[in-house]
């Protein structure tokens, strides 16, 4: 019945889709705040945050245990979730929805299992220079453990990867290919479906960072071919705390367990412990229920996006902020990618970045300053950090104009 | 002056403004005067490394009271160090270890100090005690010899 009544007709009105986030009415400092920080984290539409309360006064209990009512209310909401995740990104399975922490459990759960079993002494691990120190760090840890080797894939003066340089570092030793879809500091949007099928001609298995790309592009895991793909909830308007790895089931069934305890196993005794099928396999204790539920229903609200016209939106921020910026005298956009995300990192000469947030902040302007957790990616540049602006969905002309007169006044007042 | 009297001073004179982005702009004003930090003492020796600005501190003692000067890549943080100099420069030890420095709740500085990883500011203050703490030391030895 629910479903005959359901309204599937896609829409997109920025004014209409912020009555949905209640944040978006506060004000800092006096001023209305103007939350341009989305590639930090992005904000929550009231469906989302509803959802928290209603599991916990409703239907709270634990998943895949209680015979009772609200057990099987919750489990059914947080499997339910699972097939949304599914469905989101186009899986074929939703056992291979494997729910995590964040993007970066994520990362972490394949270096320390698939890593671990497969990656050896002189084995090589491809990541590109533009990779947020979660898609470096476990790998470099797992280097250091097996003797394997780092290689960095560079990139140019735009900030696009380099792929001639790319198809020249695949080789024999090569067993495992890590990379960004978009850059969280540059916003480039990096052409992964052809990095996943040069390191498949080689059968080399390729996780994809898609923590950025969720809130801004359909993704379907199928169609790119990817091994691995991660991301978290908190970056697409879903709850901070829980994320996602898919894997092709037959990688994740072959993986050993990442960690042990209640619902990963399948029977226990103090002689030999048998593990449970996936997903189960990877969800040891007790998850974070009402955070899946809550990610399923970001995902419901993206679902309702036209991502056609939020595309279009967001390409209009993009455009017009770059476009005012570049009139400013001294400022640099550092990322300047054909094909980019709604992403906007700068510095300006003779100003601390720091000093940039810290003034925009006290008009109500929210904006990331520092190195975004990509330190090699700032030395590449040879920059000690730049100031970011990212939008989402729910930001408007209106928001990109009072940021680029903030900025003016903010310069005027430092330089 | 005392601590708390220089204290009270700063905090009368932030009275004035109303709004963030003047007490910034004056702040500012203050980074921008403070200088005389010597070149050859801007290395990583003397550096206070934060995650999005550094601090550069030298130190010395005269007539048994401390004399801070600093430096930093940040204008707004130089802004707040100014403050700090003016507060506890020319103090003694015994007398910089023990201040509250309660002017910066006043003035509403708290939430730049509790981000001690983005500016170095709460580490500097650290940093301040500290050199104040080993002056002390040293100068009880001096008494006992």
């Amino acid at each position: 019945m629910s479903l005959v009544l359901e309204n599937t007709e896609k829409k997109f009105d920025v004014y209409s889709i912020r009555d949905d986030f209640p944040i978006l009415k506060k004000t800092v400092n006096g001023n209305p705040l103007v939350y341009i920080d989305n590639a930090a984290t992005t904000q929550k539409p009231k469906a989302v945050i509803d959802s928290h309360i209603d599991y916990y006064l409703n239907h709270n209990a634990n998943i895949h245990r209680g015979v009772h009512q609200l057990g099987n209310e919750s489990t059914e909401a947080y499997e339910a979730s699972r097939e949304k995740v599914k469905n989101f990104i186009n899986a074929p399975e939703s056992r291979e929805i494997i729910f995590t922490r964040g993007a970066t459990e994520s990362i972490n759960l394949v270096t320390s299992t698939y890593g671990r079993r497969n990656i050896g002494e002189g084995d090589e691990i491809i990541v590109s220079t533009m990779e947020h120190h979660a898609n470096i760090v476990p790998w470099q840890i797992l280097c250091g453990e097996k003797n394997s080797v780092l290689r960095v894939i560079p990139i140019d003066d735009n900030g696009e990867i380099i792929m001639d340089e790319y198809a020249k570092l695949l080789n024999d030793k090569t067993k495992f290919v890590s990379v960004t879809h978009v850059s969280n500091t540059l916003g480039t949007i990096n052409p992964v479906k052809e990095i996943i099928e040069l390191a498949h001609k080689r059968n080399i298995p390729v996780l994809i960072d898609g923590a950025q790309a969720v809130p801004h592009l359909k993704v379907d895991v199928q169609e790119l071919g990817c091994d691995f793909y991660v991301f978290s909830g908190h970056k697409m308007f879903g709850p901070t705390g829980i994320g996602v790895l898919y894997g092709k089931a037959g990688l994740l069934e072959a993986m050993p367990p990442y960690q042990a305890g209640g619902d990963m196993i399948s029977s226990v005794s103090f002689e030999k412990t048998t593990f449970n099928e996936i997903p189960n396999k990877f969800e040891a204790g007790t998850p974070n229920i009402a955070g899946a539920i809550g990610l399923g229903i970001s995902i419901d609200y993206l679902n309702k996006i036209d991502f056609n016209r939020l595309h279009k939106h967001e390409k209009e921020l993009l455009d017009y902020t770059t476009a005012k910026l570049t009139e400013i005298p001294g400022l640099r956009i550092i990322g300047t990618a054909k094909n980019k995300a709604s992403v906007i990192s700068f510095i300006v000469d003779g100003v601390n970045a720091l000093d940039m947030g810290i003034m925009l902040d006290t008009m109500g302007i929210a904006v990331r300053t520092g190195q975004h957790c990509t330190e090699p990616l700032m030395t590449r540049f040879g920059i000690s950090g730049t100031a970011r602006v990212s939008f989402a969905l729910y930001n408007t002309m209106e928001e990109a104009e009072i940021f680029v007169n903030g900025l003016r006044k903010t310069l005027n007042l430092l330089k | 002056m005392t601590i708390e009297e220089i204290e009270n001073e700063i905090v009368d004179e932030f009275s004035f403004f109303t709004d963030w982005t003047d007490k910034y702009q004056y702040i500012i004003e203050l980074g921008d005067k403070l200088t005389g930090f010597p070149k050859d003492k801007m290395t990583d020796e003397y550096k206070i490394k934060g995650c999005q600005s550094s601090v550069w501190l030298v130190t010395k003692l005269a007539d048994g009271k401390i004399n801070f000067k600093a430096d930093s890549d940040s204008t707004i943080v130089k802004g707040l160090i100014a403050l700090l100099i003016r507060v506890l420069s020319g103090q003694k030890p015994d007398d910089i270890i023990n201040a509250k420095l309660g002017f910066i709740d006043k003035l509403g500085l708290r939430q730049h100090l509790a981000t001690t990883r983005s500016n170095g500011l709460g580490a500097m203050i650290k940093q301040m005690k500290m050199y104040a703490l080993a002056y002390k030391t040293k100068l009880l030895e001096q008494q006992t010899n």
